[in-house]
Protein backbone atom coordinates (compact mmCIF):
# COMPACT_ATOMS: atom_id res chain seq x y z
CA UNK A 1 0.00 0.00 0.00
CA UNK A 2 1.35 3.44 -0.80
CA UNK A 3 0.55 6.37 1.39
CA UNK A 4 -0.20 9.78 -0.05
CA UNK A 5 0.82 12.94 1.77
CA UNK A 6 -1.26 13.17 4.93
CA UNK A 7 -3.91 15.85 4.68
CA UNK A 8 -6.39 14.95 7.38
CA UNK A 9 -5.10 13.42 10.61
CA UNK A 10 -7.82 12.10 12.89
CA UNK A 11 -6.95 11.46 16.53
CA UNK A 12 -9.30 9.25 18.54
CA UNK A 13 -8.94 10.06 22.21
CA UNK A 14 -8.34 13.54 23.63
CA UNK A 15 -6.28 12.59 26.66
CA UNK A 16 -2.65 13.40 27.40
CA UNK A 17 -1.39 11.40 24.39
CA UNK A 18 -4.02 12.58 21.91
CA UNK A 19 -3.71 16.22 22.94
CA UNK A 20 0.08 16.08 22.70
CA UNK A 21 -0.11 14.44 19.26
CA UNK A 22 -2.29 17.26 17.92
CA UNK A 23 -0.03 19.96 19.35
CA UNK A 24 3.12 18.21 18.11
CA UNK A 25 1.78 17.78 14.57
CA UNK A 26 1.24 21.54 14.38
CA UNK A 27 4.56 22.30 16.02
CA UNK A 28 6.33 20.15 13.42
CA UNK A 29 4.60 22.05 10.64
CA UNK A 30 1.68 19.85 9.59
CA UNK A 31 -0.50 22.10 7.42
CA UNK A 32 -3.44 19.77 6.87
CA UNK A 33 -6.55 19.30 8.97
CA UNK A 34 -6.44 17.76 12.46
CA UNK A 35 -9.52 16.38 14.20
CA UNK A 36 -9.20 15.52 17.87
CA UNK A 37 -12.12 13.43 19.07
CA UNK A 38 -12.67 12.86 22.81
CA UNK A 39 -15.23 10.93 24.77
CA UNK A 40 -14.75 13.09 27.86
CA UNK A 41 -16.19 16.59 27.83
CA UNK A 42 -13.02 18.37 29.01
CA UNK A 43 -10.20 19.37 26.65
CA UNK A 44 -6.97 17.33 27.09
CA UNK A 45 -5.74 17.53 30.68
CA UNK A 46 -3.00 16.08 32.84
CA UNK A 47 -4.08 13.00 34.74
CA UNK A 48 -1.27 12.67 37.31
CA UNK A 49 -2.53 15.52 39.55
CA UNK A 50 -5.97 13.87 39.76
CA UNK A 51 -4.78 11.62 42.58
CA UNK A 52 -2.58 14.33 44.10
CA UNK A 53 -2.90 18.14 44.04
CA UNK A 54 -6.24 18.28 42.21
CA UNK A 55 -7.94 15.78 44.52
CA UNK A 56 -6.67 17.84 47.43
CA UNK A 57 -8.09 21.01 45.91
CA UNK A 58 -4.70 22.70 45.56
CA UNK A 59 -4.94 23.40 41.84
CA UNK A 60 -7.87 24.32 39.64
CA UNK A 61 -9.05 22.97 36.31
CA UNK A 62 -7.23 25.63 34.33
CA UNK A 63 -3.89 24.40 35.70
CA UNK A 64 -4.85 20.85 34.81
CA UNK A 65 -5.45 21.58 31.12
CA UNK A 66 -2.60 20.69 28.76
CA UNK A 67 -3.38 23.78 26.68
CA UNK A 68 -5.92 26.57 27.08
CA UNK A 69 -9.09 25.97 25.07
CA UNK A 70 -8.16 28.85 22.74
CA UNK A 71 -5.02 26.94 21.69
CA UNK A 72 -7.03 24.47 19.61
CA UNK A 73 -9.02 27.05 17.65
CA UNK A 74 -5.98 29.26 17.09
CA UNK A 75 -4.06 26.23 15.72
CA UNK A 76 -6.99 25.05 13.61
CA UNK A 77 -7.32 21.82 15.52
CA UNK A 78 -10.92 20.67 15.43
CA UNK A 79 -11.69 19.56 18.95
CA UNK A 80 -14.81 17.44 19.21
CA UNK A 81 -15.54 16.49 22.82
CA UNK A 82 -18.21 14.34 24.41
CA UNK A 83 -18.15 12.10 21.34
CA UNK A 84 -17.12 8.46 21.26
CA UNK A 85 -15.89 6.71 18.14
CA UNK A 86 -17.86 3.59 17.32
CA UNK A 87 -15.98 2.10 14.41
CA UNK A 88 -12.89 2.22 12.19
CA UNK A 89 -12.94 1.15 8.55
CA UNK A 90 -9.30 0.68 7.56
CA UNK A 91 -10.08 -0.09 3.90
CA UNK A 92 -12.14 3.09 3.43
CA UNK A 93 -9.95 5.06 5.86
CA UNK A 94 -12.96 6.22 7.74
CA UNK A 95 -14.04 6.44 11.36
CA UNK A 96 -17.59 6.46 12.57
CA UNK A 97 -18.59 8.53 15.58
CA UNK A 98 -21.43 7.94 18.02
CA UNK A 99 -23.35 10.91 16.63
CA UNK A 100 -23.39 9.25 13.21
CA UNK A 101 -20.65 11.40 11.67
CA UNK A 102 -18.30 9.66 9.25
CA UNK A 103 -14.81 11.13 9.13
CA UNK A 104 -12.35 10.35 6.34
CA UNK A 105 -8.72 10.23 7.39
CA UNK A 106 -5.36 10.05 5.70
CA UNK A 107 -3.72 9.05 8.97
CA UNK A 108 -5.42 7.87 12.12
CA UNK A 109 -3.95 8.04 15.62
CA UNK A 110 -5.68 5.87 18.20
CA UNK A 111 -5.18 7.29 21.69
CA UNK A 112 -8.13 5.76 23.46
CA UNK A 113 -6.36 5.08 26.74
CA UNK A 114 -7.36 2.41 29.20
CA UNK A 115 -10.27 1.56 31.46
CA UNK A 116 -9.86 0.91 35.18
CA UNK A 117 -10.56 -2.68 36.18
CA UNK A 118 -13.69 -3.03 38.29
CA UNK A 119 -14.20 -5.39 41.16
CA UNK A 120 -16.13 -8.52 40.27
CA UNK A 121 -17.31 -9.32 43.80
CA UNK A 122 -20.95 -8.90 44.91
CA UNK A 123 -21.71 -5.27 45.76
CA UNK A 124 -19.18 -3.86 43.29
CA UNK A 125 -21.79 -1.59 41.73
CA UNK A 126 -23.03 -0.01 44.97
CA UNK A 127 -23.11 3.78 45.18
CA UNK A 128 -19.93 5.09 46.78
CA UNK A 129 -17.66 2.63 44.95
CA UNK A 130 -15.35 4.62 42.72
CA UNK A 131 -12.40 4.32 40.40
CA UNK A 132 -9.98 7.21 39.81
CA UNK A 133 -9.04 7.87 36.23
CA UNK A 134 -11.00 10.83 34.89
CA UNK A 135 -11.89 14.30 36.02
CA UNK A 136 -15.48 13.07 36.40
CA UNK A 137 -14.26 10.35 38.79
CA UNK A 138 -12.53 12.95 40.94
CA UNK A 139 -15.52 15.28 40.89
CA UNK A 140 -17.61 12.37 42.17
CA UNK A 141 -15.07 11.64 44.93
CA UNK A 142 -14.41 15.19 46.07
CA UNK A 143 -17.69 15.93 47.89
CA UNK A 144 -17.27 12.62 49.72
CA UNK A 145 -13.73 13.42 50.83
CA UNK A 146 -14.83 14.94 54.14
CA UNK A 147 -13.00 14.76 57.45
CA UNK A 148 -13.80 11.53 59.32
CA UNK A 149 -15.39 9.85 56.29
CA UNK A 150 -14.26 6.24 56.14
CA UNK A 151 -12.36 5.45 52.96
CA UNK A 152 -11.38 1.92 51.99
CA UNK A 153 -8.86 1.74 49.15
CA UNK A 154 -8.67 -1.54 47.28
CA UNK A 155 -5.27 -2.02 45.66
CA UNK A 156 -1.98 -0.58 46.94
CA UNK A 157 -0.54 0.62 43.64
CA UNK A 158 0.46 4.22 43.01
CA UNK A 159 -3.09 5.51 42.49
CA UNK A 160 -4.37 3.88 45.66
CA UNK A 161 -1.43 5.02 47.75
CA UNK A 162 -1.49 8.59 46.44
CA UNK A 163 -5.23 8.90 47.05
CA UNK A 164 -4.74 7.45 50.53
CA UNK A 165 -2.09 10.06 51.32
CA UNK A 166 -4.39 12.88 50.16
CA UNK A 167 -7.29 11.43 52.13
CA UNK A 168 -5.25 11.24 55.34
CA UNK A 169 -4.07 14.80 54.87
CA UNK A 170 -7.73 15.81 54.54
CA UNK A 171 -8.64 14.01 57.76
CA UNK A 172 -10.38 10.90 56.44
CA UNK A 173 -10.07 7.50 58.08
CA UNK A 174 -8.25 5.30 55.59
CA UNK A 175 -7.81 1.55 55.20
CA UNK A 176 -6.00 -0.12 52.31
CA UNK A 177 -6.71 -3.68 51.14
CA UNK A 178 -3.92 -5.25 49.13
CA UNK A 179 -4.13 -8.79 47.75
CA UNK A 180 -0.34 -9.17 47.49
CA UNK A 181 1.98 -9.62 50.49
CA UNK A 182 3.36 -6.08 50.04
CA UNK A 183 2.35 -2.70 48.66
CA UNK A 184 3.60 -1.67 45.17
CA UNK A 185 4.43 -5.34 44.62
CA UNK A 186 4.15 -5.11 40.83
CA UNK A 187 6.19 -1.96 40.34
CA UNK A 188 8.79 -1.54 43.09
CA UNK A 189 11.36 -3.46 45.11
CA UNK A 190 10.95 -4.54 48.72
CA UNK A 191 12.77 -1.58 50.29
CA UNK A 192 10.26 0.75 48.65
CA UNK A 193 7.32 -1.38 49.76
CA UNK A 194 8.62 -1.38 53.32
CA UNK A 195 9.15 2.38 53.42
CA UNK A 196 5.73 3.20 51.96
CA UNK A 197 3.99 0.76 54.29
CA UNK A 198 5.75 2.28 57.29
CA UNK A 199 5.03 5.83 56.16
CA UNK A 200 1.33 5.23 55.55
CA UNK A 201 0.98 3.42 58.86
CA UNK A 202 2.78 6.24 60.66
CA UNK A 203 0.29 8.63 59.08
CA UNK A 204 -2.57 6.58 60.48
CA UNK A 205 -3.53 4.44 57.49
CA UNK A 206 -4.51 0.84 58.26
CA UNK A 207 -2.92 -1.45 55.69
CA UNK A 208 -4.22 -5.00 55.24
CA UNK A 209 -1.83 -7.18 53.22
CA UNK A 210 -2.70 -10.57 51.69
CA UNK A 211 -6.25 -9.27 51.91
CA UNK A 212 -8.86 -10.92 49.74
CA UNK A 213 -11.99 -8.80 49.28
CA UNK A 214 -14.96 -11.15 48.93
CA UNK A 215 -17.93 -8.78 48.95
CA UNK A 216 -19.04 -5.22 49.49
CA UNK A 217 -21.91 -4.56 51.87
CA UNK A 218 -24.47 -1.84 51.41
CA UNK A 219 -27.65 -0.28 52.71
CA UNK A 220 -30.25 1.37 50.50
CA UNK A 221 -27.89 1.01 47.56
CA UNK A 222 -24.94 2.74 49.27
CA UNK A 223 -21.74 0.99 50.23
CA UNK A 224 -21.24 0.51 53.98
CA UNK A 225 -18.42 -1.99 54.27
CA UNK A 226 -15.84 -4.25 52.70
CA UNK A 227 -15.77 -7.92 53.67
CA UNK A 228 -12.50 -9.83 53.60
CA UNK A 229 -11.97 -13.57 53.26
CA UNK A 230 -12.01 -14.72 56.85
CA UNK A 231 -15.13 -12.71 57.60
CA UNK A 232 -13.77 -9.37 58.81
CA UNK A 233 -15.91 -6.42 57.67
CA UNK A 234 -14.28 -2.99 57.46
CA UNK A 235 -16.79 -0.12 57.56
CA UNK A 236 -16.70 2.21 54.55
CA UNK A 237 -18.42 5.35 53.31
CA UNK A 238 -16.30 5.39 50.15
CA UNK A 239 -14.53 2.52 48.40
CA UNK A 240 -11.84 3.48 45.92
CA UNK A 241 -10.81 0.70 43.55
CA UNK A 242 -7.28 0.94 42.11
CA UNK A 243 -6.49 -2.49 40.72
CA UNK A 244 -5.06 -1.66 37.33
CA UNK A 245 -6.43 -0.96 33.88
CA UNK A 246 -7.24 -2.74 30.64
CA UNK A 247 -6.26 -1.12 27.33
CA UNK A 248 -9.06 0.30 25.15
CA UNK A 249 -8.18 -1.67 22.04
CA UNK A 250 -11.68 -2.84 21.05
CA UNK A 251 -12.10 -0.43 18.12
CA UNK A 252 -8.75 -1.45 16.67
CA UNK A 253 -9.40 -5.13 17.21
CA UNK A 254 -12.78 -4.98 15.50
CA UNK A 255 -11.15 -3.15 12.59
CA UNK A 256 -8.69 -6.03 12.12
CA UNK A 257 -5.65 -4.22 13.54
CA UNK A 258 -3.30 -6.57 15.40
CA UNK A 259 -3.76 -6.49 19.17
CA UNK A 260 -2.55 -8.53 22.10
CA UNK A 261 -3.33 -6.93 25.46
CA UNK A 262 -2.98 -3.58 23.73
CA UNK A 263 -2.69 -2.38 20.15
CA UNK A 264 0.58 -3.69 18.71
CA UNK A 265 2.83 -0.92 17.41
CA UNK A 266 6.36 -0.61 16.04
CA UNK A 267 9.17 1.81 16.93
CA UNK A 268 7.26 4.64 15.24
CA UNK A 269 3.99 3.84 17.08
CA UNK A 270 2.59 2.47 13.79
CA UNK A 271 0.07 -0.37 13.95
CA UNK A 272 -0.27 -3.32 11.57
CA UNK A 273 -2.11 -0.89 9.25
CA UNK A 274 0.49 1.61 7.96
CA UNK A 275 -2.00 4.49 7.97
CA UNK A 276 -2.95 3.90 11.61
CA UNK A 277 -0.93 4.72 14.73
CA UNK A 278 -1.63 3.92 18.37
CA UNK A 279 -0.17 5.86 21.28
CA UNK A 280 -0.36 6.01 25.06
CA UNK A 281 -1.95 3.53 27.44
CA UNK A 282 -3.79 1.61 24.70
CA UNK A 283 -0.64 0.55 22.84
CA UNK A 284 1.75 -2.36 23.29
CA UNK A 285 5.11 -0.99 22.21
CA UNK A 286 8.69 -2.10 21.76
CA UNK A 287 10.76 -1.25 24.83
CA UNK A 288 14.02 -0.48 23.09
CA UNK A 289 16.25 -0.66 26.16
CA UNK A 290 14.81 -4.00 27.29
CA UNK A 291 14.47 -5.95 24.03
CA UNK A 292 10.82 -6.79 24.63
CA UNK A 293 7.36 -5.32 24.20
CA UNK A 294 5.28 -3.84 26.94
CA UNK A 295 2.49 -1.49 27.82
CA UNK A 296 3.48 1.65 29.72
CA UNK A 297 0.87 3.66 31.56
CA UNK A 298 2.66 6.93 32.05
CA UNK A 299 3.00 10.52 30.92
CA UNK A 300 6.44 9.72 29.51
CA UNK A 301 4.92 7.09 27.26
CA UNK A 302 1.98 9.24 26.17
CA UNK A 303 4.24 12.12 25.18
CA UNK A 304 7.01 10.04 23.62
CA UNK A 305 4.64 8.08 21.44
CA UNK A 306 2.76 11.25 20.47
CA UNK A 307 6.10 12.62 19.21
CA UNK A 308 6.99 9.33 17.50
CA UNK A 309 3.68 9.18 15.65
CA UNK A 310 3.70 12.87 14.67
CA UNK A 311 7.28 12.57 13.38
CA UNK A 312 6.53 9.42 11.40
CA UNK A 313 3.38 10.91 9.87
CA UNK A 314 5.29 13.97 8.70
CA UNK A 315 8.31 12.00 7.49
CA UNK A 316 10.58 13.56 10.10
CA UNK A 317 13.48 11.71 11.74
CA UNK A 318 12.50 9.57 14.72
CA UNK A 319 12.96 11.53 17.97
CA UNK A 320 15.39 10.07 20.51
CA UNK A 321 13.86 7.53 22.89
CA UNK A 322 13.91 8.09 26.64
CA UNK A 323 14.22 5.53 29.36
CA UNK A 324 10.71 5.16 30.82
CA UNK A 325 10.24 7.51 33.78
CA UNK A 326 7.55 8.11 36.32
CA UNK A 327 6.96 9.89 39.61
CA UNK A 328 4.77 9.68 42.69
CA UNK A 329 4.19 12.21 45.47
CA UNK A 330 2.93 10.97 48.83
CA UNK A 331 3.20 13.01 52.05
CA UNK A 332 6.78 14.37 52.04
CA UNK A 333 8.05 11.47 49.93
CA UNK A 334 8.92 12.42 46.39
CA UNK A 335 9.58 9.30 44.36
CA UNK A 336 11.17 9.50 40.93
CA UNK A 337 11.68 6.34 38.99
CA UNK A 338 13.58 5.68 35.79
CA UNK A 339 13.68 2.41 33.88
CA UNK A 340 11.79 -0.83 34.35
CA UNK A 341 12.80 -3.26 37.08
CA UNK A 342 11.26 -6.38 35.53
CA UNK A 343 13.74 -9.27 35.47
CA UNK A 344 16.19 -7.75 37.97
CA UNK A 345 18.35 -10.15 39.96
CA UNK A 346 19.90 -7.63 42.32
CA UNK A 347 18.73 -4.61 44.27
CA UNK A 348 21.37 -2.17 45.56
CA UNK A 349 20.49 0.45 48.16
CA UNK A 350 22.17 3.83 48.27
CA UNK A 351 21.42 5.73 51.43
CA UNK A 352 19.28 4.68 54.37
CA UNK A 353 15.52 4.34 53.79
CA UNK A 354 14.95 5.55 57.36
CA UNK A 355 16.50 8.88 56.37
CA UNK A 356 13.76 9.36 53.72
CA UNK A 357 16.49 10.13 51.22
CA UNK A 358 17.71 7.07 49.37
CA UNK A 359 17.61 5.12 46.14
CA UNK A 360 17.01 1.55 45.17
CA UNK A 361 18.91 0.41 42.07
CA UNK A 362 17.82 -2.67 40.13
CA UNK A 363 20.36 -4.68 38.11
CA UNK A 364 20.42 -7.81 35.97
CA UNK A 365 23.72 -9.55 35.31
CA UNK A 366 25.42 -6.43 36.60
CA UNK A 367 23.65 -4.16 34.15
CA UNK A 368 21.59 -1.30 35.57
CA UNK A 369 17.91 -1.65 34.62
CA UNK A 370 16.14 0.90 36.77
CA UNK A 371 16.22 3.16 39.82
CA UNK A 372 13.64 4.25 42.37
CA UNK A 373 14.86 7.47 43.99
CA UNK A 374 13.12 8.85 47.07
CA UNK A 375 13.75 12.55 47.72
CA UNK A 376 16.94 12.21 45.71
CA UNK A 377 16.92 13.72 42.20
CA UNK A 378 20.68 13.10 41.89
CA UNK A 379 20.05 9.33 42.03
CA UNK A 380 17.20 9.66 39.55
CA UNK A 381 19.41 11.56 37.11
CA UNK A 382 22.24 9.05 37.52
CA UNK A 383 19.83 6.17 36.90
CA UNK A 384 18.38 7.80 33.79
CA UNK A 385 21.82 8.30 32.28
CA UNK A 386 23.36 4.96 33.16
CA UNK A 387 20.40 2.59 32.81
CA UNK A 388 19.44 4.37 29.59
CA UNK A 389 22.76 3.27 28.12
CA UNK A 390 22.69 -0.21 29.62
CA UNK A 391 25.92 0.31 31.58
CA UNK A 392 27.15 -1.75 34.52
CA UNK A 393 28.31 0.21 37.58
CA UNK A 394 30.32 -1.55 40.28
CA UNK A 395 27.71 -2.34 42.91
CA UNK A 396 29.97 -1.60 45.89
CA UNK A 397 30.88 1.80 44.48
CA UNK A 398 27.25 2.47 43.58
CA UNK A 399 26.03 1.56 47.05
CA UNK A 400 28.66 3.58 48.92
CA UNK A 401 27.32 6.79 50.44
CA UNK A 402 30.66 8.51 49.75
CA UNK A 403 30.50 7.99 45.99
CA UNK A 404 30.07 11.13 43.92
CA UNK A 405 27.37 10.17 41.41
CA UNK A 406 28.37 12.78 38.85
CA UNK A 407 31.94 11.49 38.79
CA UNK A 408 30.79 7.89 38.62
CA UNK A 409 28.47 8.70 35.71
CA UNK A 410 31.28 10.42 33.85
CA UNK A 411 33.65 7.50 34.41
CA UNK A 412 31.08 4.99 33.19
CA UNK A 413 30.21 7.07 30.13
CA UNK A 414 33.88 7.56 29.24
CA UNK A 415 34.67 3.89 29.69
CA UNK A 416 31.73 2.95 27.46
CA UNK A 417 32.97 5.24 24.71
CA UNK A 418 36.59 4.09 24.92
CA UNK B 1 -0.62 40.70 33.31
CA UNK B 2 3.12 40.17 33.49
CA UNK B 3 4.85 40.29 30.13
CA UNK B 4 7.24 37.50 29.20
CA UNK B 5 9.42 37.21 26.10
CA UNK B 6 10.70 33.87 24.85
CA UNK B 7 13.64 34.01 22.46
CA UNK B 8 13.88 30.78 20.48
CA UNK B 9 17.10 29.10 19.34
CA UNK B 10 16.56 30.51 15.84
CA UNK B 11 16.13 34.05 17.28
CA UNK B 12 12.39 34.02 16.69
CA UNK B 13 10.60 35.85 19.49
CA UNK B 14 7.34 34.85 21.15
CA UNK B 15 5.72 37.53 23.27
CA UNK B 16 3.51 36.12 25.98
CA UNK B 17 1.95 37.12 29.26
CA UNK B 18 0.96 35.44 32.50
CA UNK B 19 -0.44 36.14 35.94
CA UNK B 20 1.46 36.41 39.19
CA UNK B 21 1.92 32.87 40.51
CA UNK B 22 2.11 31.23 37.08
CA UNK B 23 5.35 29.44 36.37
CA UNK B 24 7.34 30.39 33.28
CA UNK B 25 6.85 26.82 32.07
CA UNK B 26 3.07 27.18 32.28
CA UNK B 27 3.19 30.43 30.32
CA UNK B 28 5.43 28.77 27.71
CA UNK B 29 3.29 25.66 27.23
CA UNK B 30 0.08 27.69 27.04
CA UNK B 31 1.62 29.73 24.24
CA UNK B 32 3.08 26.67 22.49
CA UNK B 33 6.71 27.78 22.83
CA UNK B 34 8.79 25.12 21.02
CA UNK B 35 11.67 23.94 23.19
CA UNK B 36 9.78 24.10 26.48
CA UNK B 37 7.56 21.08 26.76
CA UNK B 38 7.17 20.70 30.54
CA UNK B 39 6.43 17.00 30.27
CA UNK B 40 5.96 16.30 33.99
CA UNK B 41 3.70 19.28 34.55
CA UNK B 42 6.16 21.06 36.80
CA UNK B 43 7.05 18.55 39.50
CA UNK B 44 10.80 18.48 38.81
CA UNK B 45 10.85 15.06 37.23
CA UNK B 46 11.72 15.54 33.58
CA UNK B 47 14.03 18.49 32.86
CA UNK B 48 12.14 19.42 29.66
CA UNK B 49 11.53 23.07 30.56
CA UNK B 50 15.12 24.27 30.55
CA UNK B 51 15.69 27.95 29.70
CA UNK B 52 18.34 30.62 30.11
CA UNK B 53 17.47 33.68 32.15
CA UNK B 54 19.76 36.62 31.79
CA UNK B 55 21.39 37.97 34.93
CA UNK B 56 19.39 41.20 35.23
CA UNK B 57 16.32 39.14 35.92
CA UNK B 58 18.01 36.12 37.47
CA UNK B 59 19.15 38.37 40.34
CA UNK B 60 15.51 39.08 41.21
CA UNK B 61 14.71 35.37 41.52
CA UNK B 62 15.17 32.99 44.41
CA UNK B 63 18.16 30.82 43.44
CA UNK B 64 17.59 27.21 42.32
CA UNK B 65 17.32 24.73 45.19
CA UNK B 66 19.29 21.49 45.45
CA UNK B 67 16.62 19.49 43.61
CA UNK B 68 16.55 21.88 40.69
CA UNK B 69 20.36 21.92 40.61
CA UNK B 70 20.40 18.13 40.44
CA UNK B 71 17.93 18.14 37.55
CA UNK B 72 19.90 20.85 35.74
CA UNK B 73 22.85 18.44 35.73
CA UNK B 74 21.08 16.45 33.08
CA UNK B 75 19.96 19.13 30.64
CA UNK B 76 21.73 19.75 27.36
CA UNK B 77 24.22 22.67 27.40
CA UNK B 78 23.71 24.00 30.92
CA UNK B 79 25.23 27.40 31.71
CA UNK B 80 25.30 29.72 34.71
CA UNK B 81 22.01 31.18 33.40
CA UNK B 82 20.21 27.82 33.27
CA UNK B 83 16.94 27.40 35.13
CA UNK B 84 14.07 24.96 35.01
CA UNK B 85 11.28 27.30 34.05
CA UNK B 86 8.72 25.32 36.08
CA UNK B 87 10.51 26.54 39.20
CA UNK B 88 10.32 30.23 38.31
CA UNK B 89 7.07 31.86 39.42
CA UNK B 90 5.98 35.17 37.98
CA UNK B 91 5.82 38.22 40.24
CA UNK B 92 5.01 41.80 39.21
CA UNK B 93 8.71 42.63 39.56
CA UNK B 94 9.48 40.25 36.70
CA UNK B 95 7.45 42.19 34.13
CA UNK B 96 9.38 42.14 30.86
CA UNK B 97 11.46 39.07 31.72
CA UNK B 98 13.21 37.40 28.77
CA UNK B 99 14.06 33.72 28.50
CA UNK B 100 16.30 32.13 25.92
CA UNK B 101 14.93 28.74 24.92
CA UNK B 102 17.15 25.88 23.74
CA UNK B 103 16.53 24.08 20.46
CA UNK B 104 13.66 21.59 20.77
CA UNK B 105 15.00 18.12 21.52
CA UNK B 106 13.15 16.46 18.65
Amino acid sequence: MTLSDPQHVVILGAGHAGGAAAATLRQLGHGGAISLIGEETTPPYQRPPLSKAYLKGEIDLERLLLKPTSFYSSRHIELKLGTAATGIDCAERQVRLADGTLLDYDRLIIATGATPRRLTVPGADLDGVQVLRTLADVEALKPRFRPDARLVVIGAGYIGLEASAVARQMGLQVSIMEAAPRVLARVAGEPLSTLYTQEHRAQGVRIHLDAQVVRLHGEAGRVTGVELAGGEIVAADIVLVGIGVTPNSQLAETAGIQCNNGILVDEDARTSDPAVFAIGDCSLRPLAQYARKGRLESVHNALEQARLAASAILGRPRPPLELPWFWSDQYALKLQTAGLLEGHDKCVLRGDPASRNFACYYLRNGQLLAVDAVNSPADFIFGRKIAGRGLSPDIDVLGAATTDLRQLAEQLLQASQA
Amino acid sequence: MIRVTFILHDERVIKAAGEAGDSLMEVATRHGVPGISGDCGGCLSCGTCHGYIDTTFAERLPPPDANEMAMLDNVLDPTIDSRLTCQVRLTPGLDGIAIRVPEPMF
